[in-house]
């Protein structure tokens, strides 16, 4: 192994007279080994006004780019102050990496950058350019619902359209895969009703009418809201990011040259995919949560299951059910329009899709939130 | 001579699939050294065998005096500062400007002030013939050429002794890609670097590569100057030289 022995870089500064000096660089001028040496040498250069100065290298192991450049920066600030400076003892190739760097350092040096904005002036540009960026955002999200609105309404002229393989395969994606944690979440959320009912609700003996809040509350509101929140974090991350990718590697480009819109292609099956499985999603968890709370009910308040479910066919109107299943179409359209539009926003690099991923997700559960609250109020309105 | 690289013996296999059977290669300082062969016949995968991305599964490899089969993280660390590399696709960070990713390893590894830096940078962009304006554009908003300009600046930023470039000039127009290749040569001699890279470009073959390599079935069929590999009697060779294209160029330049 070549052991390369390392100096550290090293600069001796010697005044001989009022007009004259003498500096001598010695050791490697490596990029890693330069840092500490500016402030040495900066005091040292600080010093010497107009003086005829020699430089002597000769002691000079290795030197890079760097160590060159505080070589030349150095003696650009001598120059201003006065000096004369006179390399000594240059070897070959300190000589021609001097050459080498001043020839480039030079090149396009007159193109000089744009001065800096004041502090004002550029807070006042962002809040400007921010604003600006909410509304095309708005534009663009509007005008991405009519475009595809337009293409499900010719998909609907023209059935054949309908990419049936893409909407079965999203739907076992997002629907039959995400079985199991919606399970895990809705009986979650049934036991913990239960539990919260049954305490008060021993209070007063009123026992049995755990039945009637924990149908009710469930398949009208806590069903559908949990499964789309869940579905908004699992499925409409996703298709943000992989609508993101093949925004990133062309796809998405090479689709449109070959005829393959890609709303038809993408957004549509995602689409009609999540409607579709989101209130069957909403369903299952109905079941499952009124399972967990039959469950609790039966250790904590000896309803048996029989008694249970023989209430809850009297008390629970099958209208509640179908709210909450209802429900559930509109919470797909909103995650899938969301998740998709945030999608084609990523642009030039891949850090975008991480934010897109997270802005999709929190707007899809925001708005999944704001249109379960218009419904409430709707429906209370209608009485029903 | 110095021994930049010596790989002796290379076994390489993805699955079934056996890239390399024995492969054996010699790179000397100071020179440019091709490597050669058609798609798929392992010119990247051996490039990457070098670069501690893979790991073949039997033979030795030497990198600049350190063995790349048995390294200390401490030993890879040093050995990885000590080049520059060149990917294929450019692989430039899309969230940083090309200054920044030129600057990347300067402010990661060393303590230079951000004016030398910045100034580093602007002798970079310029040596490889970049734009003054390309410096705060993100690697999206990049042409192809420019792309591989700035992925050059970047392998260029820490001046490597060693310089690995996959396909540098595929993809260029034929005056960039020999101002290119004039670029890599004149590198070559002023920071006396040694150059790896793979290539398909017959004319860079003849013009700037000083010695090289062909791969083809699983081994190296021939290495050596331009000489030596043509008087070989291998049929990838050739395939490689006297068809067409090398027909052209030979009459015509060589
Ligand atoms: N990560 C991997 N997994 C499986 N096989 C691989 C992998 N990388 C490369 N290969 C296989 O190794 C072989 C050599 O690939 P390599 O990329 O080295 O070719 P190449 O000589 O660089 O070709 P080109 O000139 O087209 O770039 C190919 O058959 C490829 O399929
Ligand atoms: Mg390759």
């Amino acid at each position: 192994m070549t052991e390369t022995r390392t100096l550290l870089p090293h600069l001796a500064c010697v005044k001989t007279s009022s007009e004259a000096a003498v500096l001598a660089s010695r050791g490697d001028w490596h990029a890693d080994l330069l840092g500490a040496l500016k402030p040495s040498l900066q005091k040292c250069i600080r010093a010497l006004h107009n003086v005829a100065l020699q430089w002597d290298v000769s002691e000079i192991g290795w030197i890079d780019t760097a160590g060159m450049l505080l070589h030349i920066q150095a003696l650009e600030q001598l120059q201003n102050q006065g000096c004369t400076v006179e390399f000594r003892g240059q070897s070959q190739d300190f000589a021609r990496l001097y050459d080498l760097l001043q020839k480039y350092r030079m090149a396009g040096a007159s193109s000089e950058r744009p001065a800096q904005r004041s502090a004002i002036v550029s807070i006042l540009d962002d809040i400007g350019k921010r604003y600006v960026g909410v509304w095309y955002t708005l534009a663009n999200f509007l005008a991405f619902i009519g475009e595809n609105f337009v293409h499900f309404l010719y998909s609907l002229r023209h059935p054949g359209a309908f990419r049936i393989k893409a909407i079965i395969k999203n739907i076992d994606d997002a629907g039959f895969k995400a079985l199991p944690i919606i399970a895990l979440t809705s009986f979650l959320i049934g036991v913990v009703i239960a539990y919260q009912g049954a305490v008060q609700l021993e209070k007063f003996g009123a026992n049995i009418f755990i039945v009637d809040m924990i149908g009710i509350s469930i398949t009208r509101e806590l069903a559908p809201l949990i499964t789309a929140i869940v579905v908004a974090g699992r499925t409409g991350s996703s298709y943000t990011a992989q609508l993101g990718v093949m925004k990133l590697t062309e796809e998405i480009d090479a689709m449109r040259t070959m005829g393959f819109d890609p709303h038809r292609f993408l957004v549509l099956p995602r689409m009609i995919a999540l409607m579709l499985a989101l209130p069957l999603l909403i369903f299952f968890a109905d079941i499952i949560g009124i399972a967990g709370g039959m469950l609790i009910s039966n250790l904590h308040l000896n309803i048996s299951f029989h008694e249970f479910l023989h209430r809850l066919q009297n008390v629970l109107a099958v209208k509640h059910v179908w709210i909450g299943i209802g429900k559930g179409p509109f919470f797909a359209w909103l995650i899938a329009v969301v998740g998709c539009f945030n999608g084609f926003q990523v642009a030039r690099d891949t850090e975008s899709i991480g934010r897109y991923t997270t802005i999709s997700v929190v707007y899809a559960i925001f708005l999944v939130i704001a249109c379960d609250a218009v419904f409430s109020v709707i429906l209370t309105g209608l009485g029903i | 001579m110095t021994v930049v690289i010596k790989a002796r013996d290379i076994v390489t296999r993805f699955g079934d699939n056996v890239v390399h059977d024995g492969v054996s290669l010699t790179v000397n300082a100071g020179e440019i050294y091709g490597l050669l062969g058609g798609s798929g016949s392992g010119k990247s995968t051996l490039l990457r065998e070098f670069i501690l991305l893979l790991r073949p599964h039997a033979g030795s490899i030497r990198v600049l005096d350190y063995d790349v089969m048995a390294l200390s993280p401490f030993q890879a660390e040093q050995l990885r500062r000590r080049w520059g590399i060149l990917f294929q696709s450019g692989a430039l960070y899309s969230s940083l400007t090309v200054a920044e990713n030129i600057a990347v390893m300067l402010q990661e590894y060393t303590d230079l002030s951000s004016d030398v830096i910045a100034d580093i940078v602007h002798i970079k962009l310029n040596m490889v013939g970049l734009p003054e304006h390309a410096a705060d554009l993100y690697p999206a908003e990049l042409s192809g050429g420019m792309i591989k300009r700035a992925g050059l600046a970047r392998a260029l930023a820490m001046d490597p002794e060693l310089l690995f470039l996959d396909e540098p000039t595929s993809g260029l127009d034929p005056v960039s890609a020999e101002g290119f290749d004039k670029l890599i040569m004149e590198l070559r001699d002023i920071l006396g670097l040694t150059v790896v890279m793979v290539t398909h470009d017959l004319d860079s073959i003849w013009t700037i590569v000083d010695r090289f390599a062909v791969l083809g079935d699983k081994k190296v069929v021939a290495e050596g100057d331009l000489d030596t590999v043509m008087k070989s009697q291998h049929p990838i060779i050739d395939a490689f030289f006297k068809g067409e294209r090398g027909h052209i160029r030979s009459r015509h330049g060589n």
